[in-house]
């Protein structure tokens, strides 16, 4: 497990360490996952009610597979935490957030105050995903 | 033409604030060039041979006067006093300074432009068809769903880290003037049996070093599912898309790989989850957009007729009209490609004047084209001799659009850091070498690119031209029999390369061959299709 250095979240963080994707099927006590971009997160569905953590890993932030992971965990009701861990910076923080990571643990720490400010980016957003963002179209609409 | 409202307007400014934070950055040191570099390129700028360049968005082609003027001054301001039209149908400049980078997004932003996701690996600045709303073929004008695409891509949470770029083209008429068939996601608006309106999806298509032709994989798309369609494509596309090689990173090898039909599955697998997550944007919203592209108050009975007197003009007016589908107006290509040129450059008085000339003619609106050309679409019959001669005092009355020396270049050795060749002094030796003999040789598309990623389009030109590095030395192979309409092919490899000079006396020697083959009113390209490659190969090299 990797320490989160930004947390959205209130429950205690999960502390049993993260087992692969491929070895999660077969040990029915874990509670932590860890993607890799090349793993199909639809893998996890059936499991779902047994996660308490996903760690999704960006070994290089232009490898974009883990948005698409995040996002098909929260549509399938996926309530955990999800934890952005690898080559992740400030850049990549308000995007994550939107596809439905609410933890974060780069490698490289990240200033605070820059941090604050990258989740604050877009005053409205034009696509809705799970994080309940109304989008610009419904606010133009209701 | 879609005037933002405020939700538009903050985005782009906030987008404005972001790069500026990030540039500040960058230039403090505290931002590496590896993890600038892709946020740099989301915003439109490159690092070239010599400078910085920065691709400013036309989202689908279409400028507003107040817009253009802007281009103009922003080539003075920040140029050297030119901008460059790409095949995107947007402008670029080539002499940019880091550091001024944010203030002319911010400038940009004043008129409602930006340079958002014109590089990189995201959503590309959707193109469209240039006659958009004036052709007499249409079925409906294409840019209210190309400006719905335009909100639902810009900023995408999910698909700012794709593969590769990925660019989108939406037409709806039969005559495919933006090379639909050639994009990632190539969308015709379509009326099915029942009369109603939807959009025919092509996914895999492009040019590159592997040219392809997009396949059909959805006929017939309902208007209230085309974000959700899209959505699904290009989660298909980020989740499998090869990332192991940038070279087979497009669409088109995915799709190439998995074959249209397994694609298509997932596709739709996708699509029928998607459905249940409530992303579309109510019809409503189309509506509201397709209200703000409103026909301009056109005059009814005006005369159709055209003083013909002057055969300068008249010739201009045969090459460099097309029809308009209201009575008395005519849509009019200003041809960047004068004789000796650079293709697609316009220097910032032109860019000016055409501004000026699209207010008080062409109901305060212009377009850019895939072929580096500038559009007016709605001129009066009677206004087109005032037209002309303004045009002509400012070095802008070619009269050659679709021939020979309406030439699409890329900008290749001159300031490209990826090209193998230069494309613009090719360009110019070919539109030298021809001038005046348009009339004999009618239509001809002729189309260089100075390296293999095909930015010239040189797969798709009836004539192309590929530069190659050949030990060191720069070398041009010769292709024939390409084409980006509704008829899209890929021209094939004539044979061994040649040096620059060498390339031009070898399309002297095609055009011979066409001519001396030409039966009835064929194009090259008929000609060429109808005898096949021996004849000309045979003349070439024989
Ligand atoms: S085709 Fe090659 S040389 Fe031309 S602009 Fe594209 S990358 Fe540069």
């Amino acid at each position: 497990m990797v320490e989160a250095q930004i947390r959205f979240r209130d429950d205690e963080p999960v502390g049993d360490p993260a087992v692969t994707a491929d070895s999660f099927g077969d040990q029915t006590n874990a509670s932590a996952v860890r993607i890799e971009p090349g793993d199909d997160a639809r893998a996890l569905l059936p499991h779902l009610d047994r996660i308490r953590l996903v760690e999704v890993n960006f070994p290089g932030f232009g490898d974009g597979r883990g948005y698409s992971a995040a996002r098909i965990l929260r549509e399938a009701g996926y309530a955990g935490e999800l934890r952005a861990v690898g080559d992740v910076a400030v850049d990549q923080l308000n995007a994550l957030r939107r596809c439905g990571f609410d933890a974060f643990a780069p490698e490289v720490p990240m200033n605070p105050a820059d941090a604050e400010r990258a989740f604050a980016t877009w005053p409205d957003v034009y696509q809705p995903t799970t994080d309940g963002r109304a989008p610009i179209w419904k606010l133009r609409h209701g | 033409m879609y005037k933002y409202d405020t939700y538009d307007q903050a985005m782009v400014d906030a987008r404005v604030a972001e790069f500026r934070d990030q540039v500040h950055r960058r230039l403090d040191g505290s931002l590496p060039e590896d993890k600038f570099r892709p946020l740099r390129l989301m915003n439109g700028l490159y690092l070239q041979l010599h400078a910085y360049m920065l691709r400013v968005a036309v989202p689908y082609g279409t400028l507003s006067s107040a817009q253009m003027r802007v281009l103009g001054d922003i080539a003075d301001k920040y140029d050297r006093g030119y901008g460059h039209f790409t095949t995107r149908q947007n402008i670029q400049y080539n002499w940019i300074k880091l550091e001024d980078a944010p203030d002319i997004l911010a400038d940009l932003a004043k008129v409602e432009m930006h340079a958002i996701q014109t590089s990189g690996n995201c959503i590309r600045n959707i193109s469209s068809d240039q006659y958009a709303g004036a052709a007499a073929d249409e079925l409906v004008d294409p840019r209210p769903y190309a400006e719905l695409l335009r909100q639902w891509s810009s900023f995408h949470p999910e698909f700012s880290y794709l593969p590769r770029k990925f660019k989108i083209a939406v037409i709806a008429s039969a005559t495919d003037r933006a090379a639909m068939r050639l994009h990632d996601i190539g969308i015709e608006i379509v009326k099915n049996d029942k009369g109603e309106i939807g959009a025919a999806f092509y996914v895999g298509g492009g040019m590159g070093r592997t040219p392809m032709i997009a396949p059909c994989i959805n006929a017939f798309v309902p208007l209230d599912q085309l974000v959700t369609y899209s959505e699904a494509c290009l989660r298909v596309y980020n989740r499998y898309g090869r990332r192991d090689n940038k070279y087979k990173a497009r669409i088109k090898i995915l799709v190439h790989e998995l074959g249209k039909k397994e694609y298509t599955r997932q596709v739709e697998a996708e699509f029928a989850h998607l459905l249940t997550q409530g992303i579309e944007p109510p019809l409503a919203e189309l509506e509201r957009i397709k209200a703000q592209f409103a026909d301009p108050a056109f005059e009814s009975g005006l005369t159709d007729s055209v003083d013909r007197s002057d055969p300068d003009f008249a010739l201009w007016v045969d090459r460099n009209t097309a029809a308009h589908r209201v009575p008395g107006y005519a849509i009019v290509t200003i041809s960047l490609k004068p004789v000796g040129g650079i293709p697609g450059d316009a220097s910032a008085d032109q860019i000016r004047l055409m501004a000026d000339l699209a207010k008080e003619y062409a109901f305060d609106e212009l377009r850019v084209t895939h072929a580096q050309n500038i559009v007016l679409a709605h001129v009066k019959k009677a206004d087109l001799h005032a037209l002309w001669t303004r045009l002509d005092e400012a070095g802008l009355s070619t009269a050659n659009l679709d021939t020979i020396g309406d030439i699409i270049a890329c900008p290749g050795l001159d300031y490209c850091s990826l090209a193998n060749a230069r494309s613009i002094p090719v360009a110019q030796k070919i539109s030298e070498r021809f001038a005046g003999r348009e009339g004999e040789l009618g239509e001809i598309k002729l189309k260089i690119s100075g390296c293999i990623n095909a930015c010239g389009h040189h797969h798709a030109g009836h004539i192309g031209i590929l530069g190659v590095d050949r030990k060191g030395v720069e070398n041009y192979q010769l292709l024939l029999g390409g084409s980006e309409g509704a008829d899209t092919s890929l021209g094939q490899i004539t044979g061994p390369g040649f040096d620059e000079d060498g390339i031009v006396g070898a399309i002297e020697t095609a055009t011979g061959v066409y001519l001396a083959n030409k039966e009835g009113e064929e194009r090259f390209l008929d000609t060429y299709r109808r005898i096949g490659m021996a004849p000309f190969k045979e003349a070439i090299y024989g």
